[in-house]
């Protein structure tokens, strides 16, 4: 019986070294075959989130759940099993940049399946397709544009038609029609092979438009709003407004934090400005 | 934190490191049978590594070759045994300039390539995507890189060697006029296979280890900036360097002890 | 991808790299004087080995013959165990005398195999009878010291402190 729960966070807290801790405490359900956005400001745990669940990091605290099974890095058979089943897609590509588009998106395929030549390059086409780019199966990365490398990264990540899909900011630097291309290219994929899609990102208008779920996180891995995107849009809540509308300051401060203005700069302050 | 805990910290953190260093090493040691069974990827890294250090190893080696005999020569000159020249030249480079020369050349040029390479590939998150996709780095990337030094080092360094002998034997005969028949044929009776040409092989092999597993460890410990990649070259360089001149020491007593 | 070209090449680098091996081993060393002909195992006893060491040729009228495998002390004579091997195709006669020699007058120094008169030759595990030690240079002028001094009013004969013994 398949849960509709694809990723079960628990009670998970974890930082990169002793004196910075990321994620405090993080509870979350990814439903199974849906688009689910996880927004925030920067340094708020998000791509943390997607390193635990592919378990290039462990929890100092709590489990991390893949369809039922815990993920842990240290066995690593499983995790070797467990990650064939997800594909990532890394900020700007991370493309294998001595091969060329076709052995990139080959490569997958190459390495987990015994598949012949022959098929394998039907597939790789049919990929390559999907994201718009089989004619460009023959060039070397050093000569396609940043468009296109996340595009063939997505091919790549999908190679192996993977039950979760992540995307790491896949639409940071993109221009508006790469944008549209990219959002529309995650919704589609996600439509038509039943995958569940995980996209990480600050790009609120995008994401808005493809996701089933929107998360809102803060630094601390603190979830401070999470429904239908319909909801966060229409919400009341200043944190909420602030990020959905790109406020420059409310709760989130513009001001980092200093010492009183008329100290810097030598001046008494007057009453009442 | 007064001196005492600082320096107690500055140790810890070198042992430390050195340990992690040889769980690395272990690491791709384990991960050769893998990267065996993908002779392709194997024989594109010996050529990446070997052949495109054949021109300054062999220019380099020539070089050598001229300036040993004419620098021997001259000082054989004043005991009338030039005949020797040919002898001197030989085990010089055999048992001690051959592998060593080429190690220091090797570290150079191909070391840091091979540091800088995988640097870069860490920046780009290339490794990082290789392990998402469930493939392992170390047999994929690390282990042939590692076989390939291992081949190309000795190759190089009996290049150098052979190069060298007959670079000094254009100098000494055709220049310097030292006679041709007794120029190798004192040679070959004193230069011992086993003893000075073996010897010289195994040294080179063991340079090939520490330079590559050095040059492997600095570009996969890089911070991923191009300041951090290139003091890691520099780091590969300079410790690669020391450890085969200090593995030469050693090597040599061991070797050619009088016992 | 230029798989084929690269394979290529990096066959020709292990061709070059082996070439070099070879040219260094036959041209350079000498390994061509000894390879793998068939010897046969001959030992001999010496009161002083001198600087002989393992690998040292053996040599007749100057042409090399065989190499010394291995020295040992003999512990129940303290003489010095040489056994070498001889190339199959010479062969002496038992009574030939084996000496260490120098090449040149500080060189390294050889066995040198003076052929007898025996009607038998020396076979495989036979023992040279007739062995001259090797000359150590300090016996050699502590002998010329002695006879110098014999010469002067001292009628005490040069008794000879070491040196070449028969």
């Amino acid at each position: 019986m398949k849960s509709d729960i694809l990723i079960d966070i628990d009670h998970v807290t974890f930082g990169y070294d002793s004196s910075r801790t990321i994620l405090n405490d993080v509870t979350l359900r990814f439903a199974r075959g849906k688009v689910t956005s996880i927004l925030g400001g920067s340094g708020c745990g998000k791509t943390t989130l997607l390193r635990l669940i592919g378990g290039s990091n462990t929890a100092s605290s709590g489990q991390v759940k893949f369809d039922g099974e815990v993920v842990d890095a240290r066995d690593r058979e499983r995790m070797y099993r467990m990650r064939r089943r997800m594909g990532m897609l890394f900020q700007f590509g991370a493309l294998f940049t001595d091969l060329s588009v076709f052995d990139n998106v080959a490569f997958p395929l190459r390495e987990h399946s015994d598949l012949s030549e022959v098929m394998i390059r039907d597939i790789v086409l049919m990929k390559l397709n999907a994201v718009g780019l089989r004619g460009a199966a023959l060039l070397r990365i050093s000569e396609v544009s940043g468009g296109m490398a996340r595009r063939i990264a997505l091919a790549r990540a999908i190679a192996l038609d993977p039950e979760l899909i992540m995307y790491d900011e896949p639409f940071a630097g993109l221009d508006l029609i790469s944008m549209g291309v990219a959002a529309n290219l995650i919704r589609t994929l996600n439509d038509v092979t039943g995958a569940t899609s995980l996209v990480v990102s600050h790009d609120v208008p995008e994401c808005m438009a493809i996701s089933d779920h929107v998360i809102l996180m803060a630094p601390g891995g603190r979830i401070v709003a999470q429904g239908v995107p319909s909801d966060l849009m229409d919400s009341t809540d200043p944190e909420v407004r602030q990020f959905v509308r790109g406020e420059p300051d409310g709760p989130v401060k513009f001001h980092y934090s200093a010492r009183p203005l008329a100290e810097d700069f030598g001046v008494q302050a007057t009453a009442a400005a | 934190m007064n001196p005492l805990t600082a320096l107690g910290a500055r140790t810890l953190k070198a042992l430390r490191s050195m340990g992690h260093a040889a769980f690395f090493f272990l690491d791709i040691l384990q991960a050769v049978p893998a990267a065996m069974r993908r002779f392709g990827l194997v024989v594109a890294q010996i050529h990446a590594i070997g052949n495109l250090s054949l021109v300054i190893i062999l220019a380099s080696g020539l070089a050598v070759g001229f300036v040993l005999a004419l620098q021997m020569y001259y000082a054989l000159v004043t005991y009338g045994a030039t005949e020797s020249l040919g002898l001197i030249v030989n085990l010089s480079l055999v048992r001690e300039l051959g592998p060593v020369v080429a190690a220091l050349l090797f570290a150079g040029r191909a070391g840091t390539s091979l540091t800088a390479e995988i640097g870069l590939m860490k920046a780009g998150e290339q490794i990082a995507a290789m392990e998402m996709m469930a493939i392992d780095p170390k047999s994929r990337v690390l282990a042939p890189r590692f076989i390939g030094g291992l081949v190309s080092m000795p190759l190089l360094a009996i290049l150098f060697s052979a190069v060298g002998i007959l670079g000094a034997y254009v100098v000494a005969v055709l220049l310097l006029g030292v006679d041709a028949g007794n120029f190798w044929s004192i040679m070959q009776s004193r230069v011992d296979v086993w003893r000075d040409v073996g010897n010289g092989v195994v040294k080179s092999f063991v340079f090939g280890v520490i330079c590559t597993a050095v040059a492997l460890y600095q570009g996969f410990e890089t911070e991923a900036t191009p300041e951090g990649v290139a003091y890691a070259t520099t780091r590969t360089v300079v410790i690669s360097s020391l450890a085969v001149l200090g593995m030469d020491f050693v090597l040599t007593a061991l070797m050619f002890s009088t016992g | 991808m230029a798989k084929k070209g690269i394979e290529t090449l990096v066959g020709m680098f292990v061709l070059l790299g082996l070439a070099g091996l070879v040219f260094l081993s036959l041209k350079a060393a000498n390994l061509a004087s000894f390879g793998t002909r068939d010897t046969y195992t001959v030992s001999a006893k010496f009161d002083n080995i001198g600087g002989l060491k393992a690998r040292s040729p053996v040599r007749s009228a100057g042409v090399t013959v065989g190499r010394v495998t291995s020295i040992s002390l003999d512990p129940k004579t303290y003489q010095g165990l040489v056994v070498m091997e001889l190339d199959n195709n010479v062969q002496f006669p038992k009574d030939s005398s084996a000496k260490i020699l120098t090449s040149g007058l500080l060189g390294d120094q050889y066995i040198g195999i003076e052929p007898g008169a025996d009607e038998k030759n020396l076979g495989p595990g036979d023992v040279v009878k007739q062995t001259q030690s090797a000359v150590v240079l300090e016996n050699l002028i502590s002998q010329f010291l002695f006879s110098k001094a014999a010469e002067g009013p001292s009628a005490n004969g040069g008794g000879s402190a070491g040196g070449a013994k028969k």
